[in-house]
């Protein structure tokens, strides 16, 4: 089945608690080539039928208005998955 | 008798398994997550809380704690250990206890006086009670789910390994209303519920006779204590 | 990014240069008056400061000239406990055996309706962070919430996103959820209050006041980074309503990280407790502009910071953004220079972030440099202290007279048992009076493990000291729909409904927090509501003898001209000398006498049954006694030293009916009551014994060997009291039965009770 991905990440000029809590983290483990995680949520949005403009359309209308909190949240990406 | 309880950066029920230990007649030893020195201690807790914000996943950070390495290398020598919550979450992650927690199912957290049954009343931390012994204590998680693979719970099941399970309410969608596991050596026991919020009349849950007075939590404590000094 | 730096230097040189002082909430006079203070225009950081730190959230400037009547109505009495007043963090007040308790409650409302679940979880941060700024350490917090109407679909959104925040930010903050209360009613529909209320402990010895003294002590930063959160939040927030057509001026929100707050309340106490600290001040609204003047005007009047110390998130962020930043986590310490190594010490101990920006000095003035430039030369006490202070138009409510003649008492009644049945079985359904567990059971109240009381009790209660059982115990009300009727009244009401609930829980009141949620200031109908709840809260706290130790105001909470009903939120806060004696709210055992205290009057208006029955709202509320309320809290108290009560439960929303109905759903054991005596004593109908919502009364069960006795206490001291009743009856046949009118089974009125929220927000 085709499948639409959707990807919503933390707005980035707002605080990511989770993604500060792994960075510490792999600091203290010993990585130290990252100096930054951002952990954002992937959707995967299964699709009846193929892919339209149409559908990709309706897709990035649900990401802004359901899948994220456009106060806190961006829509970075919204895709067909191959 | 000496137990240490283990605070990491986010434990927030440390304090109260101290408490639970001296209550039960032991010595409450405190031990920090960045060492690596267990104080030659009898018997290990590892508390409830949000370690690191359980950010990344429960207990996932804290598994890799420096004393985290001590703490798995002494339990699979026969240290007792009792991983409440929290600290249940850490055993799991680190491989003490098989599965995973997940959010609840009903997708909040959920704070109740949970009735659990005692099955297997032969652990480190489980002696003082009898068999299938009905008990309340807190519970009190956003992601206390438990799930393992049905191989997995089979083998749980068959081999007696589940030591606490919920009874009437599943309050978080945890396979075979599990509640709590042992591992196969009964040193290392974890569960979600919260025995040390049971163990002081008039804050604990309640009971059917009196407004939080439920102490059930204290046996647990009471068990480790005989299990070690026998 | 090139943005260059508006220096100190440059300023006077270019007096022309247009500032968008009305974008940033300033009126043009205000802005005249920063020129006229500074001699010259301000700079664009100082442009940033004053505006936040003088708009209407910071400065109080519309409620200044009300508040001081907190100060100024006490008696020595009042006095006696407190340590620590008005204008601190917190008020601190001295419980007895060397201990201490800080209490303070505060709004988070707009926030919260923007972004319910940052917001509401932010206001529990915001709050916590003031209690560590006085050297205790947080025991307990509470919420006052208050949504719009039920059957709104906009309410479940907002009202998931609060208790969601709530409980992931206190859950994860490990601080116990004692109480608080929810409400819900169209009035708040596009402007729901957030109300959070936090309490600490502290020995004597660990008072700390929150200033820089010590010309050459070290200010230092600590805690999380400086982001873009929020910037501009405090006076954007405060000085616009949500005008649905014009331009929008939501601001970024902030995210609160609790788990980053919970390892600073441990550093904090950390460095408390090893004395490496002159005083610690938290960041909240308007960040490092309000701290460093704060602390700079509260201590030796100068301190220079170079801004380039600040550890940023996003590096892009320019100087005035970094003064504006409202990012959350972060607290700001005085620290002498020989103690420097051991702070960092600790703070490198807990993994806290820390940066040392500047120092005490003695110039009396706040000096910011940031790239090598000074931005920021200013009195601090003209940016901290002496705000604009207005006196507002206030004018008599065009509308109240009328509203006022509107009694609920020309209502039709219910003509028999059925009837009534019937009302009492709505009223139980009512969503102010139904169940809130789906709430409250998303709060950790076992954490900590000195919680004696918690909802759905009266009052929530914590033991302080583990060895003599000393604790406190703290309520909140308000009732928004008396304060629509007479705000004087409402306040007063608000302050003794309090004061019962924290009686009934053994405790004896000692002090006082409110926050005050209010329409638009610049309404003078709203003005004068504020103006007589203010003067009502400060006469009945005078004559009751318990002083006001701090608060909150929130205004702009209407949507155009619809304003809230006047809300002033009361904690009042009590001392019991040990909670194993506290008194349940509901009664555990069968066979007691009950008991009403108190006299029922005709008195429906603003009622619960008005509300629930007739959605109707007119009338005057209730009469208050305030001395009939003290002699009842003294009763209570006899009583409770005695051990002569099984339970007490006051008499409030919903009257007799709804304290018997959540005597008999608690603990599963019904009662057997009859109203006849009230009847004829008090000459009223079934319905005002049952629905009448009179103050000073409170609903109490005795062990029958302990009746004399207490009768004897209610007779020596000349308070009126009847048996109206016993407990009978447990399990799948307990009932209430109101002899002669109806019987309705426990089951019953549980499942009613239990079903409403769920129905809305399940």
């Amino acid at each position: 089945m085709p499948t639409i991905v959707v990807e919503v990440m933390p707005k980035a000029e707002l605080l990511d608690p989770a993604g500060k809590a792994v960075a510490g983290a792999l600091a203290r483990l010993g990585h130290t080539s990252f100096t930054n995680v951002r952990i954002g949520k992937r959707f995967e949005l299964t699709v009846e039928g193929p892919v339209t403009d149409a559908t990709l359309a309706q897709a990035q209308t649900i990401a802004e208005e359901i899948l994220s909190n456009q106060v806190i949240e961006d829509v970075t990406a919204v895709f067909e998955a191959k | 008798m000496r137990i240490g309880v283990i605070t990491f950066p986010g434990s927030l029920d440390d304090r109260d398994a101290q408490r639970a230990i001296s209550l039960a007649g032991a010595e409450p030893v405190a031990l920090w997550h960045g060492e690596h020195d267990l104080h030659g201690v009898d018997a290990i807790v590892l508390p409830g809380g949000f370690s690191y914000g359980d950010y990344l996943r429960c207990g996932a950070i804290a598994s890799h704690s420096p004393i985290m390495a001590e703490v798995i290398d002494a339990a699979n020598k026969g240290l007792p250990v009792l991983g409440i919550c929290n600290g249940f979450q850490m055993l799991v992650e680190a491989h003490l206890l098989p599965g995973g927690l997940i959010r609840n199912d009903h997708g909040k957290f959920v704070r109740r006086d949970q009735v659990i049954r005692v099955e297997n009343n032969t652990t480190a931390w489980t002696t003082d009670f009898s068999a299938g012994e009905e008990i309340v204590i807190p519970l009190k998680n956003g992601e206390g789910g438990y799930i393992a693979s049905d191989e997995t719970l089979k083998q749980l099941e068959g081999d007696g390994l589940v030591a606490f399970r919920y009874m009437g309410v599943n309050p978080n969608g945890s396979l075979n209303d599990i509640a709590g596991l042992t591992n196969a050596r009964g040193n290392v026991v974890g569960l979600m519920p919260h025995p040390e919020h049971a163990v002081e009349a008039g804050f604990g849950p309640n009971t059917d006779f009196r407004m939080r007075s439920g102490v059930d939590g204290l046996k647990v404590f009471t068990s480790v204590l005989e299990g070690v000094l026998s | 990014m090139a943005h260059v730096a508006d220096t100190v230097e440059n300023a006077p040189a270019t007096p022309e240069k247009e500032q968008p002082y009305a974008a940033l909430g300033l009126k043009p006079d205000e802005y005249a008056k920063i020129r006229e203070i500074l001699g010259r225009r301000p700079t664009s950081g100082e442009l940033a400061m004053y505006s936040v730190m003088w708009s209407e959230h910071c400065s109080y400037k519309s409620s200044k000239i009300y508040l001081r009547q907190f100060g100024q109505k006490v008696s020595p009495k009042m006095k006696e406990h407190l340590m620590v007043g008005m204008g601190e963090n917190a008020g601190v007040v001295d419980i007895g055996e060397g201990w201490a308790v800080t209490f303070k409650v505060e709004s988070h409302n707009h926030p919260s309706y923007i972004e319910p679940f940052q917001g509401a979880a932010t206001g529990v941060g915001g709050i916590v962070r003031d209690i560590i700024s006085m050297g205790a350490r947080p025991v307990a917090v509470m919420d006052q919430l208050r949504f719009g109407a039920v059957e709104n679909p906009d309410t479940a959104r907002v009202v998931h996103g609060v208790v969601g925040g709530i409980s992931f930010y206190g859950n994860c903050l490990g601080l116990p959820n004692i109480g608080g209360e929810t409400y819900f009613d169209a009035v708040y529909q596009g402007n729901p209050l957030v109300n959070a209320l936090a309490v600490g402990v502290l020995r004597h010895e660990d008072l700390h006041l929150a200033n820089a003294s010590g010309v050459g002590n070290k200010v230092v930063l600590f805690g999380a980074r400086t982001g873009g959160d929020g910037i501009g939040g405090a006076s954007i927030l405060a000085s616009d309503s949500f005008d649905k057509t014009g331009p929008t001026k939501r601001p970024a929100v902030q995210v609160g990280d609790p788990f980053a707050e919970k390892v600073l309340i441990e550093c904090c106490l950390e460095l408390y407790k090893n004395e490496l600290v002159e005083g610690i001040q938290d960041l909240g609204a308007a960040g490092i502009s309000c701290a460093t003047s704060e602390l700079a005007s509260n201590g030796d009047g100068g301190m220079f910071v170079e801004l380039d110390n600040v550890l940023l998130r996003d590096p892009t962020l320019t100087a005035e953004e970094i003064l504006m930043s409202e990012s959350q986590e972060r607290m700001m310490a005085v620290v002498k220079p020989e103690k420097l190594d051991a702070f960092m010490a600790v703070v490198n101990k807990w993994d806290v972030e820390t940066s040392v920006l500047g120092e005490v000095t003695d110039t009396g003035r706040l000096i910011i440099h940031h790239g090598g430039e000074e931005i920021v030369n200013v009195d601090p006490r003209t940016v901290a202290i002496d705000g604009p202070v207005y006196e507002r138009p206030v004018a008599y409510p065009s509308w109240i007279d009328e509203l006022n003649t509107k009694t609920a008492a020309v209502l039709p009644r219910a003509t028999d048992g059925a009837g009534l049945k019937e009302q009492f079985l709505q009223l139980v359904a009512s969503p102010n009076l139904a169940d809130k567990s789906l709430i409250t059971d998303q709060y950790d109240y076992y954490v900590m493990g000195n919680t004696a009381l918690a909802f759905p009790d009266d009052a929530g209660m914590i033991r302080v000291d583990e060895e003599s059982g000393l604790g406190f115990s703290i309520a909140t009300d308000a009732n928004g729909r008396y304060c629509q009727l007479d705000p004087y009244e409402g306040a007063r009401l608000a302050l003794a409904e309090a004061f019962r609930n924290v009686a009934v829980s053994g405790a004896t009141p000692m002090a006082v927090t409110d926050c005050l949620n209010f329409g638009s200031p610049e309404d003078p109908e709203v003005m004068w509501q504020f103006s007589r709840a203010v003067e009502g809260l400060a006469d009945a706290c005078l004559e009751m003898e318990i002083p006001v130790t701090g608060g909150n105001v929130s205004f702009y909470n209407q949507t155009g001209t619809n304003a809230i009903h006047p809300t002033p939120v009361v904690g009042v806060l009590g001392v019991i000398d040990d909670v194993a004696r506290r008194i349940p709210s509901s009664w555990q055992d069968e066979g007691q006498h009950i008991y009403l205290l108190g006299i029922t009057r005709e008195e429906l208006d603003g009622s619960a049954w008005a509300n629930t029955i007739h959605q109707h709202l007119g009338g005057r509320p209730p009469q208050v006694d305030l001395g009939r309320e003290m002699e009842l809290a003294s009763l209570i108290r006899g009583a409770s030293l005695e051990s002569l009560i099984g339970s007490a439960h006051d008499l409030s929303d919903g009257g007799l009916a709804q304290a018997l109905a959540e005597s008999v759903i608690r603990f599963g054991i019904g009662a057997r009551v009859w109203l006849d005596d009230i009847i004829d004593r008090d000459g009223i109908d079934a319905t005002n014994a049952l629905f009448s919502e009179s103050t000073s009364r409170v609903l109490v069960s005795v062990p029958r060997e302990d009746d004399v006795k207490f009768l004897g206490l209610c007779e020596a001291r000349n308070y009126p009291v009847l048996r109206i009743g016993v407990t009978d009856g447990t399990g799948a046949d307990a009932a209430l039965e109101v002899q002669g009118q109806f019987t309705v089974s426990v089951a019953e009125v549980r499942e009613r009770s239990a079903a409403t929220l769920p129905k809305y927000f399940g």
